[in-house]
């Protein structure tokens, strides 16, 4: 406890270090409820925009400051998988506690010592072994009170044999000044299980956000991670870590980010190669735009004779007050380790909006059509639905901003 | 139909086309023939409205419409179509949106069926769903490139050698379909080849020889190519013979 205490004075490696008594830790206490549709609406409509839906889901879990609303799991799919809250979770299954800050270090920096000292909750999605989930599981975490500091803590088990989606979406109602939200989530992907989880992110100018997120995957198992980042924020730091540890295991990370006004973001991606034979690839896609600064984080570690990991970081600068600093990382420490990483950050090329003017459009339109081929959400791979719901905020996003 | 007259071009401060005059009535193709560096794909981009390519005199009339000073996309609206040699590879915009993109389809509606058979005569079925050009070999880019304006529909088509790095299937499919579009719609092309070879399939009505910027002779496509091919494009600088039409 005392370690974590200490910790608390512990500036994180990288972004603005923030004042945590700027925040405040009072709010309204929320009473649980059965159904999403009972979640108040004009809350439940700033959720729509984060890939929130009410039908298609295995499950939903909801949580508006520090008050879990609503964990539930749909009537088809009981027996496929658990939700509930991680405060639930703990009382339930006392093994949980071999989990609990066992992937992501509680004395990391001060917002991951101030996640446990002052808990407000999260979820824990458990897929059952040997379950395929056809819909995907849902989570949402707000913040309506302003001046708010949100801290969850979350756990994620993918069992053996299991394959599953989770849509998740952090957002705060658009009023709110100044906020901080920290979120910790834990990631156990068991043998042959296969886990896809794609995080929306919609936040505003007074917003700071501080992820710590770990996963660990074990062998021949997949852990794929998507990140869209769409709308303006204050600051934000994220450096999420993948930990390939058994044989054959897989890690993706793709992410999209569409950086506006002041926003200000620091956001990595780690993949480790440990177990024989893992394979790792991180792909991005950063707009720069306004006065925006980004820097776009990766690195692969190869600890194993026979892991092989790829890095594409891809950034678009479309204003001369923006900066996009790519920054891309190698580590092998075994002979045989087939590391690469391949980076870009320019302009639209002339010689492609003329080709699309060519045929018939103006300049503008070819510019809007650039870039939303640019922030392509094919890379994620996604199943058809969820991916046509995803284009759909990007393209409102970016149409908006043009 | 389009009618070039003393076109003078800089590019980067050099002048590229010293004096270039052309005229292409409707229903015909006509073909241009020349060295590398002569000015052919400048001309070109020039009539296609190209920012970078400065007319610094002459003109440029279409339908006998001023449209020296316009727009690339107001010309392509107006009815010029071109067909890139080098076109761009564009990620996260497939050939499919390009082709609707063309045809002023809205993006979210299909292919009808003759749409979709005159995709499958450019054997492209396969390619709707990918990066436009990105991988694509130099026959598909070919075939992109001409598909997309038989989707735009252009009174006159601007070809920059389409057949040059195309295999003989390409070739022929590319030959016949340009012959066809202009056969059936009484609209025009004009050509840009090297070799010569797409000839075979076109009912071109003239060409012309472009050396150092300027138009050195012009005439019956095929007695011109075999001047050239027995005496080089040395004997059109001197010759300067202009039959008539």
């Amino acid at each position: 406890m005392q370690e974590i205490r200490e910790a608390l004075n512990k500036k994180a490696k990288f972004g603005e270090d923030l004042d945590l008594r700027v925040y405040g830790r009072k709010a309204k206490k929320r009473s649980r409820v059965s159904e999403l549709s009972r979640i108040p609406h004009d809350i439940l409509k700033s959720a729509y925009e984060t890939g929130i839906r009410e039908k298609e889901r295995a499950g939903s879990f909801f949580q508006i400051d520090h008050s879990a609303m609503l964990s539930k799991v749909n009537e088809k799919f009981e027996g496929q998988v658990e939700v509930m809250t991680v405060k639930d979770a703990l009382k339930k299954y006392p093994w949980l506690r071999d989990y609990y800050w066992k992937a992501v270090d509680v004395t990391a920096d001060k917002y991951t010592a101030r996640a446990e000292l002052e808990f407000d909750d999260g979820y824990f999605f458990r897929i059952l072994k040997g379950a395929k989930v056809t819909f995907p599981l849902q989570s949402c975490l707000f913040i309506a009170q302003r001046n708010f500091n949100q801290n969850v803590h979350n756990i994620i088990i993918a069992e053996e044999n299991s394959k599953a989606q989770i849509i998740t979406g952090c957002t705060l109602h658009q009023g709110v000044e100044r906020a901080l939200h920290i979120g910790i989530s834990e990631f156990f992907i068991r043998k042959n299980a296969k886990l896809t989880f794609t995080m929306i992110h919609r936040w505003n100018d007074n917003a700071d956000v501080r992820p710590r997120t770990v996963a660990l995957v074990d062998d021949n198992a997949t852990f794929a991670s998507n990140y869209i980042l769409l709308n303006p924020v204050r600051s934000l730091q994220m450096y999420p870590a993948v930990f390939c540890n058994g044989k054959n295991s897989v890690a993706r990370l793709n992410s999209i980010i569409h950086a506006t006004r002041n926003t200000n973001v620091d956001i990595g991606s780690k993949i480790v190669l440990n177990g024989e034979n893992s394979r790792g690839e991180v792909v991005s896609r950063v707009i720069g735009r306004d006065s925006s600064g980004v820097i776009a984080r990766g690195m692969l570690e190869g600890n194993v004779k026979t892991g092989k990991a790829h890095l594409e970081c891809r950034g678009l600068l479309l204003s001369d007050n923006a900066y996009i600093h790519s920054i891309p990382e190698l580590i092998g420490r075994k002979e045989g380790v087939d590391l690469s990483h391949e980076a870009a950050v320019g302009k639209i090329a002339d010689k492609e909006i003329n080709y699309l003017r060519a045929r018939g459009l103006n300049e503008e339109e070819a510019t809007a059509l650039i870039v939303r081929g640019f922030l392509d959400v094919r890379i994620m791979g996604l199943p058809e639905k969820i991916e046509d719901e995803i284009r759909k905020l990007v393209d409102a996003t970016t149409k908006e901003a043009m | 139909m389009l009618e070039v007259k003393d076109l003078h071009v800089r590019v980067e401060g050099k002048e590229i086309l010293k004096g270039v005059s052309l005229k292409i009535p409707k229903g015909e193709t006509h073909v241009m023939f020349g060295p590398n560096g002569s000015g052919k794909t400048t001309l070109m981009l020039a009539i296609a409205g190209f920012p970078g390519y400065d007319v610094t005199s002459g003109r440029i009339l279409l339908d006998k419409k001023d449209i020296t000073n316009l727009e690339i996309n107001e010309r392509a609206k107006l009815g010029l179509g071109i067909a890139f040699q080098n076109p761009p590879e564009i990620r996260g915009i497939k050939l499919g949106g390009m082709l609707k993109i063309c045809s002023g389809k809205n993006p979210k509606d299909g292919f009808n069926e003759s749409e979709m058979n005159l995709i499958r005569r450019f054997n492209l079925a396969d390619f709707l769903d990918r990066d436009v050009n990105l991988g694509f070999s130099g026959g598909e880019r070919k075939r992109a490139e001409l598909l997309q304006l038989m989707f735009q529909k252009p009174k006159l088509l601007l070809l920059d050698e389409p057949d040059s790095g195309v295999d003989i299937e390409s070739l022929k499919r590319i030959g016949e379909e340009i012959q066809s579009y202009v056969a059936k719609t009484r609209n025009s092309a004009f050509v840009i080849t090297h070799q010569g070879y797409i000839l075979d399939y076109l009912n071109a009505k003239r060409a012309c020889v472009m050396v150092d910027g300027q138009i050195h002779c012009s005439g019956r496509p095929k007695s011109i190519l075999e001047k050239i091919v027995k005496s080089g494009y040395r004997k059109c600088v001197k010759c300067r013979k202009f039959e008539k039409p």
